[in-house]
């Protein structure tokens, strides 16, 4: 029997295919990225070595700071957000009639494609025909704002439809953690007198913190390294006032051209993304023997 | 840590008292009320999307004119005529379809093989392996994109659906293997041992006996990988220009610029683009909701 099972040809030809792609398309790059960002290259002509000047121009280059800035931003509210989905949760596992079916209408929006929910948030914003612009009117608001185009109210305005997006996901997996809660242990609360909101704060929580950490990992690297609705719906604007590093990274190579400042750009939001999921999984780990 | 202790007779009669006079009304009220919140989140969340029905069914005057919330007036099923044989739609539709298919077949069989390997074959390195595939979640597609598109381009792969379906395959491998990974695990293995024993070829059980056991769990992954690629905007936006290759995602991104104010042909632009997926969650809720869940947690 060992022998059919540790046949080392099979092996290699199971794994190799995928192993291969994932090497190739996958971690090869990461490495290409780190040593382009050590060239001055326009993508097509010869590369020239100079060193660090890259990271050199990038820590002094405000509009990248600024685009840091917004990625976390996003990542603080799309933490925040997490709160409200696991008190939408608690109530959603307590038994609640339709509980299944609400769950499901929460996570359409997740299922569409970015492109589609940009523009049809596009529409939403729109300033005079818009639907949130035509009932904010309607409410006696005379003169609304221009949302995607106000530089003060951009970004923020981009906020709203990610979050919308994501809601349902983070809602599935808590649900999901809180249904696998055994019964007997919320009983036994019951029967000691245990308020549900005790239960809740005291039972629940704690025996889905692994889940918990694992979702704020989820947001805030997502969050991190986030792109798509903030390139369709503003391209960064108006004026980088909803750029994030992402869409930086993206503007400076395919519209810019600077392809080794660009990958010093993405370089840097790798190990960004490493080092924040680090420190989480750390400083969460603390909580580990809660139960 | 603090639990909930029973301390003491006194307490545990107070809460039985309340329970029996006050409990029912104000429990029903609280109950009310969650239940108030939670429709109120999921008109939120769904309104937006009816909206869009709504106004792909319009003329520009209803659009400009009337309440957002009014009822098209006689529907204009000519806007979905129009924008699927004026432009490019319909080709995208069918590039987008191709796409999908192919990477997901190749992503489901090839994160079989590995999971495969990994769970029932035994070998030093398997964990690194593994290992290897789940980091492999966590890298930004930002950090790739300037290597890959340079690195197509030397090879001759850029503006060619190739690049577009190794590269889907490649970034949904290790969220395939994760779903895969926790069902090849609870699978009991008494069958596979016993076809052992009667010597077939391990190619033989890999087929003939695993992968239909795997069935279940294959579907999920595939409808979600499916969900995945047909979603996908960066590597198409960066690594195609011919419109004969663009997907839908990308299509219908330019195609939208033409028609800045007729808002009909722009809704029921991006109605065709959301249907499938929407036909596709009515008739597989289930399977997604367990493929998301079983995707995105593992310890």
């Amino acid at each position: 029997m060992n022998k059919v099972l540790s046949n080392k040809k099979v092996i290699a030809l199971y794994i190799t295919p995928a192993l291969f792609l994932v090497l190739a398309l996958i971690y090869v790059p990461i490495i290409q990225t780190g040593y382009y960002g050590l060239m001055k290259w326009n993508g097509i002509g010869e590369m020239d070595f100079i060193g660090l000047k890259n990271y050199k121009v990038l820590m002094k280059d405000a509009l990248f700071w600024k685009s840091a800035l917004h990625s976390f931003l996003l990542a603080l509210f799309s933490a925040l957000s997490l709160i409200g989905y696991l008190f939408i949760s608690i109530i959603l596992a307590s038994k609640i009639k339709g509980a299944d079916l609400l769950r499901k209408i929460y996570l359409i929006p997740m299922l569409l494609a970015s492109v589609a929910i940009a523009q049809l948030w596009m529409k939403i914003y729109h300033p005079s025909n818009g639907m949130l612009n035509i009932m904010l009117v309607a409410i006696g608001i005379e003169d609304p704002p221009a949302w995607l185009a106000d530089a003060n109210l951009a970004l923020y305005a981009i906020i709203i439809p990610i979050i919308w997006q994501y809601a349902g996901f983070y809602i599935l997996i808590y649900y999901a953690a809180l249904k696998n809660i055994p019964e007997s242990l919320v009983e036994a609360a019951r029967i000691d007198g245990a308020s549900p909101w005790q239960i809740a704060l005291k039972i629940k929580l704690p025996l889905i913190m692994n889940v918990i950490k694992v979702t704020i990992v989820l947001a805030v690297v997502g969050s991190l390294k986030y792109f798509d609705l903030i390139y369709v719906m503003t391209g960064g604007g108006p004026n980088g006032a909803s750029e994030v590093m992402a869409s930086y990274m993206y503007q400076k190579a395919f519209k810019g051209f600077d392809f080794g400042y660009a990958s010093a750009i993405g370089f840097f939001l790798l190990v960004i993304c490493l080092v924040v999921t680090y420190i989480i999984r750390r400083f969460t780990a603390a909580n580990e023997d809660i139960y | 840590m603090e639990t909930v202790k029973p301390d003491g007779a006194p307490r545990i009669g107070n809460g039985l008292d309340t329970k029996l006079v006050s409990k029912p009304i104000v429990n029903r009220l609280a109950y009310g009320i969650m239940y108030v919140f939670l429709v109120l989140v999921a008109v939120f969340q769904i309104f937006p999307i009816i909206w869009l029905f709504l106004f792909s069914l319009k003329s520009s005057q209803e659009v400009f004119n009337m309440s957002p919330f009014s009822l098209p007036e006689n529907p204009k099923w000519e806007n979905y005529a129009k924008v699927w044989t004026e432009g490019n739609i319909s080709l995208y539709f069918i590039n987008s379809v191709t796409y999908t298919l192919a990477a997901v077949i190749l992503t489901v069989v090839l994160a079989s093989m590995v999971t495969f390997a990994i769970t029932r074959m035994h070998w030093k390195g398997s964990r690194l392996v593994l290992g290897l595939f789940m980091v492999g979640l966590m890298i930004p597609v930002h950090s790739t994109l300037i290597p890959l598109f340079s690195t197509f381009t030397n090879i001759n792969l850029i503006d060619n659906p190739l690049s577009i379906i190794l590269t889907y395959t490649a970034f949904n491998l290790p969220i395939t293997i994760m779903i895969l990974l926790g069902f090849y695990e609870a699978l009991p293995r008494e069958v596979e041992e016993a076809a052992v024993m009667d010597g077939a070829s391990i190619h033989h059980i890999f087929f003939k006996i695993t992968l239909p056991m795997t069935m279940p769990v294959m579907a999920t992954a595939a409808i979600i990988n499916m969900i995945y690629n047909w979603n996908e905007f960066v590597f198409v936006n960066t690594f195609i220009s011919s419109d004969s290759f663009k997907t839908l995602t990308v299509g219908i991104q330019n195609f939208i610029g033409q028609y800045t104010t007729d808002w009909g042909a722009i809704g029921a632009t991006l109605v065709i683009s959301i249907l499938p997926i929407l036909i596709a969650f009515l008739i597989l809720s289930n399977r997604i909701v367990e493929g998301i869940a079983s995707g995105s947690v593992k310890g």
